[in-house]
């Protein structure tokens, strides 16, 4: 236990600032996982693979010369085709089939796609650096990479596009109809199957330009995609579905707490601090629901 | 009907299994000897899998070109058979009993990793068959007391060993405040243990003590501890991605420390992947090219490099070189035991005392290499950006003079 994050408030601010760039960023790979559990009743654990994939894509414009940071707008758009080719492939098959077979068929994807990433791309860790500088604030004591500023303002970008996008074209409608019951939106003349592949395809957009944003903030490497994909599930389990004011409260939340973990628990239970408040929350769910089903009683 | 047939498929099968051992290796076959290996040639260790691959290729075919291995009057060739253990220990155990049981290879080459030479070791040592390894280097393998376990290189405690006492050096002989990060893995715990020594026979205090993360990739925290205590010395040690994100992070933040040290810059190319951001960073190494080492195969470290670059297209990284003097080992134990009884060339590799191109080999009894120091190589760039790696201690090898206190980002 280390609390010197409280003793210097110079550590607080960092810690906070920190945490909620780095918030935003999950909340948008969290709220893809939102939107597809929504619609189609699919966990992905594959979703932190989709992420690593699209940091590739602009890791490699960046070692062809072109600035990385273009990887926002090249990378959603090949990923787009990636997921409706997983979708055709793989998900048809399984989207209306229990959960449990679900996360079966995209933990398989996770680990081809781990392999693959591995086989394609050699197993180094690697970066594509944008170039841009820090901002200092305070005196020098708070410094904030400009490339975390500039992914949290891509995410926010991205997340609002989405909303509109959802709010007002015909696809997106259609997309909230059968999320809301997909039979009776099948009836109404929605082509589900349609709706579904371009959910998917919408998810791996979004997980694309998170893994630009990634690639340019962090470093990658195939194997890396777990934390993402359990950063996403326990922003959506906490903040429910269709809830994206939630998953953008709760992305924030839990970047900050993750922040605080590293600074009083040290950054090797960072990753396990997640699990655990995963564990407590889904605890605590359980123990509500069960308090309101005797009270219904 | 039905028991014929289930009668002649019994047969078959039994044929098939004496057909396949009648091939399968013994430890020597006709004029070879053939050496296992299980090695990470997919997974998340594959790229530094390959570069031992490599360094175990250049120096079978070496030795073979060069008249080979000669065992009692007669002239033996190396042949390797390789398995893929998938950078995952529990497969590389099962390869190393396929190796040892079917195939009934008797001497065994080492995996790439401190983890996967321990899930190895127990095997080999069980059979008591010799090892000659090069890329494992966590402490716990030679405490072990294994009897059969032979390594080319340097002991992870001594990796930045150096870099603490160049400080205190520095410091007039002075203690000084040392910041660490390590990765929470096998290999990196043992250089903090190195570290930890260092500190207490030099007086040294270690004010932050962090453990990364398995899947590190930021280390801010840390950085904005160091930025806040201001430590004389930063080490940090977390394979490729340690190295990536403390030069990426400490870049971004602009934080000033007189030193840095740390490993595997070069696995990363790090100055190539960070360019100017990396430089006057401090990596330990348990080789570079331009050290001065001789033998007969190779040259010395510049022939080897040249020559390695020609066969495969790059730089050969150290886990190459060293991978590479492990055949020498073998071949030289080989020609002093004068025999391929397993305890007479364990006894030979057990008293081996020589100079090959990536250094002095001889074992302790626990089986490390106590005859070849760590360097440090310094990054260094030109004003054109380009960046080098220059050794800077030991002062023997030094090509450069250490540049310290590190400039400060503003001045930069």
């Amino acid at each position: 236990m280390d609390f010197l994050v409280f003793q210097y408030p110079m550590i607080t601010i960092q810690a906070c600032l920190d945490g909620l760039l780095l918030g935003i960023l999950f909340a948008l790979i969290a709220y893809g996982m939102a939107l597809q559990w929504g619609v189609m009743n699919i966990i992905n654990i594959a979703q932190g693979d989709l992420v690593i994939l699209g940091g590739y894509i602009a890791y490699f414009m960046y070692l062809y010369g072109i600035h990385p940071a273009w990887g926002v707008i090249v990378s959603p758009i090949i990923m787009y085709f990636v997921g409706i080719a997983i979708y055709k492939l793989v998900i048809n098959k399984v989207v209306d089939r229990d959960l449990f077979i679900s996360i079966l068929a995209t933990f398989g994807i996770s680990i081809l796609f781990m392999q693959l990433m591995n086989f394609a791309f050699g197993a180094d860790v690697v970066l594509a650096n944008s170039g841009y500088g820090t901002t200092m604030l305070f005196d020098n004591n708070v410094v904030l990479p400009n490339s975390k500023i500039f992914s949290a303002f891509i995410s926010i970008v991205f997340a609002i596009c989405l909303v509109v996008y959802m709010k007002r074209s015909k696809l997106g409608r259609a997309i909230r109809a059968t999320a809301q019951n997909a039979r009776a939106a099948k009836i109404l003349g929605v082509d589900t199957e349609k709706v579904y592949a371009a959910t998917f395809g919408i998810n791996a957009a979004l997980c694309g330009v998170a893994g630009a944003l990634i690639s340019i903030t962090f470093t990658i490497h195939p194997y890396m995609g777990l934390p993402y994909t359990i950063r996403s599930f326990m922003i959506v389990i906490v903040a429910g579905l269709g809830n994206l004011p939630g998953v953008a409260m709760s992305g924030m939340g839990l970047g900050i707490f993750e922040e605080f973990a590293d600074y009083i628990l040290g950054t090797e239970f960072r990753i396990g601090s997640v699990f655990l408040l995963l564990v407590l929350i889904l605890v605590y769910r359980r123990f509500k629901l069960s308090r309101k089903r005797e009270y219904l009683k | 009907m039905k028991i014929k047939n289930i009668l002649i498929t019994f047969v078959s099968a039994i044929a098939l299994l004496f057909s396949t051992s009648v091939v399968s290796f013994a430890k020597v076959v006709g004029d070879k000897i053939i050496l296992g290996a299980a090695i990470s040639l997919t997974g998340k260790y594959s790229s530094n899998g390959v570069h031992t691959q490599n360094g175990y290729n250049m120096a079978v075919d070496r030795i073979n070109s060069m008249g080979g291995v000669k065992v009692g009057g007669k002239t033996y060739k190396f042949d390797i058979i390789y398995y893929d253990d998938e950078s995952n220990p529990k497969r590389a155990a099962q390869l190393a009993e396929r190796l040892i049981s079917q195939d009934k290879v008797e001497f065994m080459l080492g995996p790439y990793s401190s983890g996967l030479t321990k899930a190895i070791a127990p095997v080999t040592e069980k059979y008591g068959v010799p090892m000659v390894e090069a890329n494992g280097a966590s402490r716990s393998l030679f405490t072990k007391g294994y009897k059969y376990l032979f390594a080319v290189l340097a002991p992870a405690n001594l990796y930045l060993d150096v870099a603490i006492r160049t400080a205190v050096e520095l410091n007039g002989g002075k203690g000084v405040r040392i910041a660490q990060a390590f990765e929470q893995d096998a290999f990196s715990q043992d250089v903090r243990l190195g570290i930890l020594d260092a500190a207490k026979e030099t007086g040294s205090e270690i004010i932050i003590d962090d453990k990364l993360p398995k899947e590190l990739n930021d280390m801010a925290a840390t950085l904005v501890k160091v930025k806040q205590m201001k430590p004389d010395v930063l080490v940090v040690s977390g394979h490729t991605k340690g190295a990536l994100t403390a030069i990426r992070q400490i870049s971004e933040m602009k934080v000033d420390v007189p030193m840095l040290a740390m490993t595997h810059c070069d696995a990363a190319k790090l100055s190539k992947q960070h360019g100017k951001n990396s430089q006057y960073a401090l990596c330990a190494s348990q080789w570079h090219k331009t050290l001065t080492y001789k033998d007969d195969f190779f040259k010395d470290g510049m022939t080897y490099a040249a020559d390695f670059e020609k066969e495969f297209g790059y730089d050969p990284p150290y886990q190459s070189a060293e991978s590479s003097a492990a055949l020498l080992v073998f071949k030289d134990a080989f020609e002093r035991a004068n025999s391929f009884d397993q305890k007479k060339v364990r006894d030979a590799l057990a008293a081996t005392n020589m100079q090959t191109f990536y250094g002095n080999i001889k074992f302790a009894p626990g089986g490390q290499n106590v005859d070849k120091p760590m360097v440090l190589f310094q990054v260094m760039c030109d004003d054109a950006g380009k960046c080098e790696n220059k050794v800077v201690a030991p002062l023997k090898w030094a090509s450069a003079e250490l540049i310290h206190p590190v400039p400060k980002w503003s001045e930069r």
